[in-house]
């Protein structure tokens, strides 16, 4: 039982990270009705920002506290992530807007590939190892929990209640799923279509950011190619819960997690990856749209 | 109902179908049935369920109850409810077209027409392998489908086009060669779903010339359509539906006059809704008036539950939204409770008009 | 970007302030981009920790190298691309008869294919000729064999597969496990590995069969994914990562040899002096001839009714089964077909390699033949070919390129650039041509003339 509990905890947390990159996934998905592959490579972007800003903060300064290192990591891998992802959508994806739909979902692979080897190409192709930046375990019974795990179960949270909030309660979030819902209609009736999703791709670079910090923090590691198979992981996960859903997004990536996690204890670590898609092929054959997607309707 | 006519002179038979959405009744217990040889014309405005009825025949939905039979020249008899999708055309040859008109369109007419011929020449192709290495068996099948090709496209009027693609045409052809795909297919029942919608007068004419000659070769149609111009000059028999239920079903001229169907069309002025609602006293009576299908033309009142405009929101199964039918809103059995509950008075001053087409 | 024809002096001065402006832009933007990732480099010292590595000047050459290149583009290249345009719009739409090498397309390219190698021994001898033949013919070959494969799935039933690799991988396997367990002949195995590839083929076809679109792609790239997990972990069968070796060579239907110590080994049959060439012009021409043989099983598919099924699957799913075709069973051939040139490709590259390991049947390169097929434009062989020439070619030369040494420095490696020029020159030529180069469809039959159809009526598919 405690071991199962352990297994939960350990779930979580991985599907917590798994569960915010989805969120981009989906929430790209929803308003242009596109793959963005490049979004796994964001979260790496991410990440790597996050070693970044680390190493230049300990050059800088003598020691500054754990949680203020953290932030700033967050912040700025935020920004600069955001960035990309913007620049991104505007020069490789906004061109081919309504037309062919294979043309962005090729653009987004080519995207994938070039960020990925960019990044190699001027960090070097080698493990990026950090110290541990937070290294506190509490032991409640038998089940260790470590502080990283706190913190990420916790910042994910927080992300999630401020994301609810934008994209149910504000201006921005209406106007994000009247462009879902039809984008020339929005755009007749004054809404910046365009800005709209800029702002789409903004707000999943961030969300992947934060990922990626709590990635770094997590495994304490980082290579170029890191952004691929979580990416895929997390596209899954969107899948899983149903594509273009946020809670979906959410609940994929918690699932995922916790398939993984419970598959590397009680069965083999080897084939864990095979589980996740496996579930993924068995669910999608029982509800063709993922766990929370709309059943879409063949109207004839 | 004719008495004398056996059984397989009609070559479809509908017996209470329903078919529901969620909580939406899209279609309550209807039965009706289409002679051979005929064109049977399903109208009705807007949303009273005619292409959910075309979807259930051909297999796109399964109905929630009833059942469709469908009778061959040869004797061979379908339960089309228990076919699969595509076995309709194939097996019952039951063939069909569009409301909104669904070609390849990256396909060139000839293209389009040579796919509808498919399995005839997947048989002949020896299923691909001995096509593949170019026996003439083949060839020969090959050849007398695009001659069948050919002859559709003449009697469609399309084939100067024959080499262009289908989505380049105008829509009036696209429509005429929806109906030549169908045709390809060697249909006993062609289905056709709103095929003048869209159409200018001069193709209007055309159109019913190209069905008057399908109905020249034998084929049975069943044809769905809101411009009374086609239905009154083209159908032998015609179905009115509204909310899914059947509220006439005669010759066209019977149809015409009948103030059920006058109603539904035209509507009943908002006056006469309030003068009968105040002389039938209680809303439950209309009520309960919808419920029990027209003793007159129904199957009976044993049969119909769930059917018509039961006064309640209902959930939209797809969108999730809320979609509300009003009380009042069945126009024929507003007719129905004013027409039991005043005798005495003048008849409806609409039934003079002329039923109108709903939309264009 | 908005077409600002206007007359006189306006025209003049605003692409050049508008040039400063968006130059200025991109500067900056390049800026944010770049500062963290090209002015700063992680790198490990000798006690192994992380220390960063300053690179302020590399960074200023990128960035003013971006704003230069930003403004050149919106004042010069932009304007004069519009001129052309509108000349060509002014000009009458002569409808010129397409050029002679228009015409004979397929026929200049087969000749030029079959003499290729035969050229490169002339040119760089037997020994010089092998990378040619190698490296960029074969390599090429087995690109273009497994886009058209994968033509067949995507381009003409318009199923989008993002785990083509998978069929590629089965095939190479088979190939590699029969022929080192059983000795088994390249002869016999070709046809084993195409059926298994298309049995699998038809085992990923049954579950996806509902699917559309994106969900289609997810199961799609899962199943190449999890075929890779298994070959990775299932060790006692496939010998995990180290992957298999010792594969045999293909002989010359068992007359000819080309392993050094058989009797019937070719130098010794011909009475010529030993090479390596001799196997790799072999292969060269047997590569070739099993792209002749996908090629023409595709074009006749295409013309039978079930390439013309694929095809109306593609354009409209509905109006398929409306007309009496089992959509299932046509999807399931589209997917068998694909998968077993997909297997052939595989059993091809075993015997070519000697070697097979999962490395090679990584996700990247299912995204390389679907670009490929993309880039070519979907359904057209000779456009496939084309951008599996341009593409694999293209990244292969980067390999060639030494003298770029000379001018960076002997720590330049262009190989290292070689897939990230490959992303963007992906991205590149989407954005040049989004219906691929070729985006007009032919016809399969035709009552009076054969006319291609234009790529705007064509559909995609949603599956
Ligand atoms: N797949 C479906 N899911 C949910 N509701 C449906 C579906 N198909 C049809 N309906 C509903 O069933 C009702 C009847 O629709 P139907 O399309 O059959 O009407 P119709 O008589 O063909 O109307 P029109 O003249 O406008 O074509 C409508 O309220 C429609 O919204
Ligand atoms: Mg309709």
């Amino acid at each position: 039982m405690q071991y199962f509990v352990q297994q939960l905890i350990n779930g979580l947390t991985l599907g917590s990270i798994y569960g915010l990159i989805a969120i981009g996934y989906t929430m790209v998905y929803g308003i242009i009705g596109m793959i963005n592959f490049a979004h796994g490579d964001i979260f790496m972007v991410g990440a790597f920002t996050a070693l970044i800003v680390f190493l230049i903060l300990g050059a800088l300064f003598y020691s500054v506290p754990i949680v203020v290192a953290l932030l700033i990591m967050m912040i700025v891998a935020m920004l600069l992530t955001s960035l990309y992802n913007w620049t991104i959508e505007k020069v490789a994806y906004r061109p081919l807007r309504g037309s062919f739909r294979l043309a962005p979902l090729i653009t987004a692979i080519g995207m994938s590939i070039a960020l990925s080897n960019f990044v190699q190409v001027t960090q070097g192709p080698r493990n990026k190892p950090i110290p541990p930046l937070v290294s506190q375990v509490y032991t409640f019974d038998g089940i260790s929990i470590s502080l990283k795990q706190i913190i990420i179960v916790i910042v994910t949270i927080t992300l999630l209640a401020i994301f609810w909030y934008l994209v149910n309660r504000t201006a921005l979030g209406r106007a994000q799923r009247a462009c879902e819902q039809d984008r020339k209609m929005a755009a007749l009736l004054g809404i910046d279509v365009d800005r709209t999703i800029s702002i789409t791709f903004i707000m999943g670079a961030a969300l992947a950011a934060v990922a990626g910090t709590l990635f770094l923090m997590y495994y304490g590691v980082v290579v170029f190619s890191d952004g691929f198979v979580p990416g895929v992981k997390a596209f899954t996960a969107a899948v899983l819960g149903g594509i273009g859903s946020l809670p979906g997004a959410v609940l994929g990536g918690l699932l995922i997690g916790f398939i993984e996690s419970m598959w590397s204890a009680y069965f083999s670590i080897d084939y864990k990856d095979v589980a996740a898609f496996s579930i993924l092929a068995i669910v999608l054959i029982f509800l063709p749209s993922g766990i929370l997607g709309r059943p879409e309707v063949e109207k004839v | 109902m004719n008495a004398q006519a056996s059984m397989s002179d009609f070559i479809l038979q509908v017996e209470h179908l329903s078919m529901k959405f969620g909580g939406l009744v899209a279609i309550g217990d209807l039965s009706f049935q289409a002679k051979r040889g005929e064109i049977t014309a399903l109208i009705g405005p807007n949303g009273a369920g005619k292409t959910t009825v075309f979807n259930c025949i051909t297999g796109f939905y399964k109905p929630t109850e009833g059942m469709i039979t469908l009778n061959k020249r040869d004797g061979s008899t379908f339960l089309l409810e228990r076919l699969p999708n595509h076995e309709i055309p194939a097996r019952a040859n039951v063939a069909r077209t569009f409301q909104n008109i669904r070609l390849f369109s990256g396909m060139t007419l000839l293209e389009n027409l040579l796919v509808a011929q498919h399995n005839k020449l997947m048989k002949a192709s020896g299923y691909t392998f001995l096509g593949l290495f170019g026996f003439p068996s083949y060839r020969q099948a090959s050849a007398e489908s695009i001659e069948l090709a050919r002859h559709w496209l003449e009697k469609a009027d399309l084939v100067d086009r024959a080499d262009d693609p289908a989505g380049d045409l105008p829509y009036g052809a696209q429509r005429r060669l929806e109906i030549a795909r169908a045709m390809c297919t060697g249909p006993e029942l062609l289905c056709l779903d709103e095929p003048a919608a869209g159409l200018n007068p001069k193709e209007s004419a055309a159109l019913n010339e190209l069905l008057m000659g399908i109905k020249g070769t034998g084929t049975s149609i069943l044809l769905i359509e809101h411009d009374m111009s086609v239905v009154m000059q083209i159908s032998d028999h015609v179905v009115v539906l509204e909310y899914g239920r059947k509220i006439s079903d005669g010759n066209p001229a019977s149809v015409r006059t009948d103030p059920r169907v006058i109603a539904a069309y035209l509507g009943v002025d908002d006056e006469e809704v309030q003068e009968v609602l105040t002389e039938v006293g209680d809303e439950d009576v209309i009520e309960q008036l919808d419920t029990g299908p027209d003793a007159a033309h129904g199957p009976g009142n044993s049969a119909s539950m769930m059917a018509g405009p039961v006064s309640d929101s209902v959930e939209h199964a797809n969108e999730g939204e809320r979609v509300t039918v009003s009380k009042g809103a069945s126009k024929a059995a507003q007719v129905d409770a004013r027409a039991n509950s005043t005798k005495s008075k003048p008849a409806p001053k609409s039934s003079t008009a002329k039923p109108r087409g709903g939309r264009k | 970007m908005a077409a600002t024809v206007s007359s006189g002096r306006d025209a003049v001065a605003t692409p050049i302030q508008r040039a400063f402006r968006e130059a200025f832009y991109a500067g900056a933007i390049s800026l944010g981009l770049f500062v963290l990732f090209i002015g700063l480099r992680t790198d490990q010292n000798i006690t192994n920790e992380l220390i960063l590595v300053q690179r302020w000047l590399l960074l200023a050459i990128v960035v003013i190298a971006v704003t230069v290149g930003r403004f050149l583009y919106v004042a010069y290249a932009v304007p004069a691309m519009e001129r052309s345009k509108a000349e060509k719009a002014a000009t009458p739409a002569v409808v010129a008869e397409p050029g002679f090498i228009k015409q004979n397309f397929n026929r200049i390219g087969l000749v030029i294919l079959l003499l290729y190698p035969i050229a490169m021994v002339l040119l760089f001898g037997f020994q010089g000729s092998l990378k040619w033949v190698d490296n960029f013919g074969i390599q090429i070959l087995i690109y273009v064999m497994l886009a058209w494969g994968l033509n067949i799935v995507v381009g003409l039933a318009g199923l989008l597969d993002l785990g083509y690799v998978a069929f590629y991988a089965v095939g190479a396997y088979a190939y590699a496990l029969l022929g080192t367990h059983f000795g088994l002949s390249f002869w016999i195995l070709l046809p084993a590995a195409g059926c298994m590839a298309a049995f699998w083929g038809v085992m990923l076809g049954f579950p996806v069969l509902r699917l559309r679109g994106d969900y289609l792609a997810i199961v799609t790239l899962a199943f190449g994914e999890i075929i890779r997990l298994v070959l990775i972990n299932w060790r006692e069968v496939t010998n995990g990562s180290a992957g298999i070796s010792g594969i045999p060579k293909v002989s010359f239907f068992g007359l000819i040899s080309f392993n050094v110590s058989d009797p019937n080994y070719i130098a010794k049959v011909l009475h010529i002096a030993q090479s390596g060439a001799y196997y790799k012009i072999f292969l060269y021409y047997l590569a070739l001839g099993l792209c002749l043989l996908t090629a023409f099983v595709t074009i006749r598919l295409r013309r039978l009714p079930v390439g013309r099924a694929w095809e109306a699957l593609r354009e409209d799913e509905i109006a398929c089964r409306s007309l009496g075709i089992n959509t299932t069973t046509t999807k399931l051939t589209a997917f068998a077909t694909g998968a077993m040139f997909g297997g052939f490709a595989g059993s091809f590259f075993a015997a070519r390699q000697g070697f097979v390991s999962p490395e090679s049947f990584v996700f990247l390169e299912s995204a390389i033949i679907l670009a490929i097929v993309v880039l070519g434009g979907m359904g057209s062989l000779g456009g496939i070919a084309v951008a599996a020439l341009v593409m694999i070619g293209g990244t292969e030369i980067l390999r060639e390129l030494d003298f770029l040494k000379a001018v960076f420095g002997p720590d330049f490696t262009p190989e290292l650039y070689r897939m990230l020029l490959f992303g963007m020159a992906m991205v590149i030529v989407m954005l040049w041509k989004p219906r691929g180069f070729v985006g007009s469809r032919e016809p399969t039959a035709f009552l009076k003339e054969r006319r291609a159809v234009s790529a705007s009526f064509t559909k995609e598919g949603h599956g």
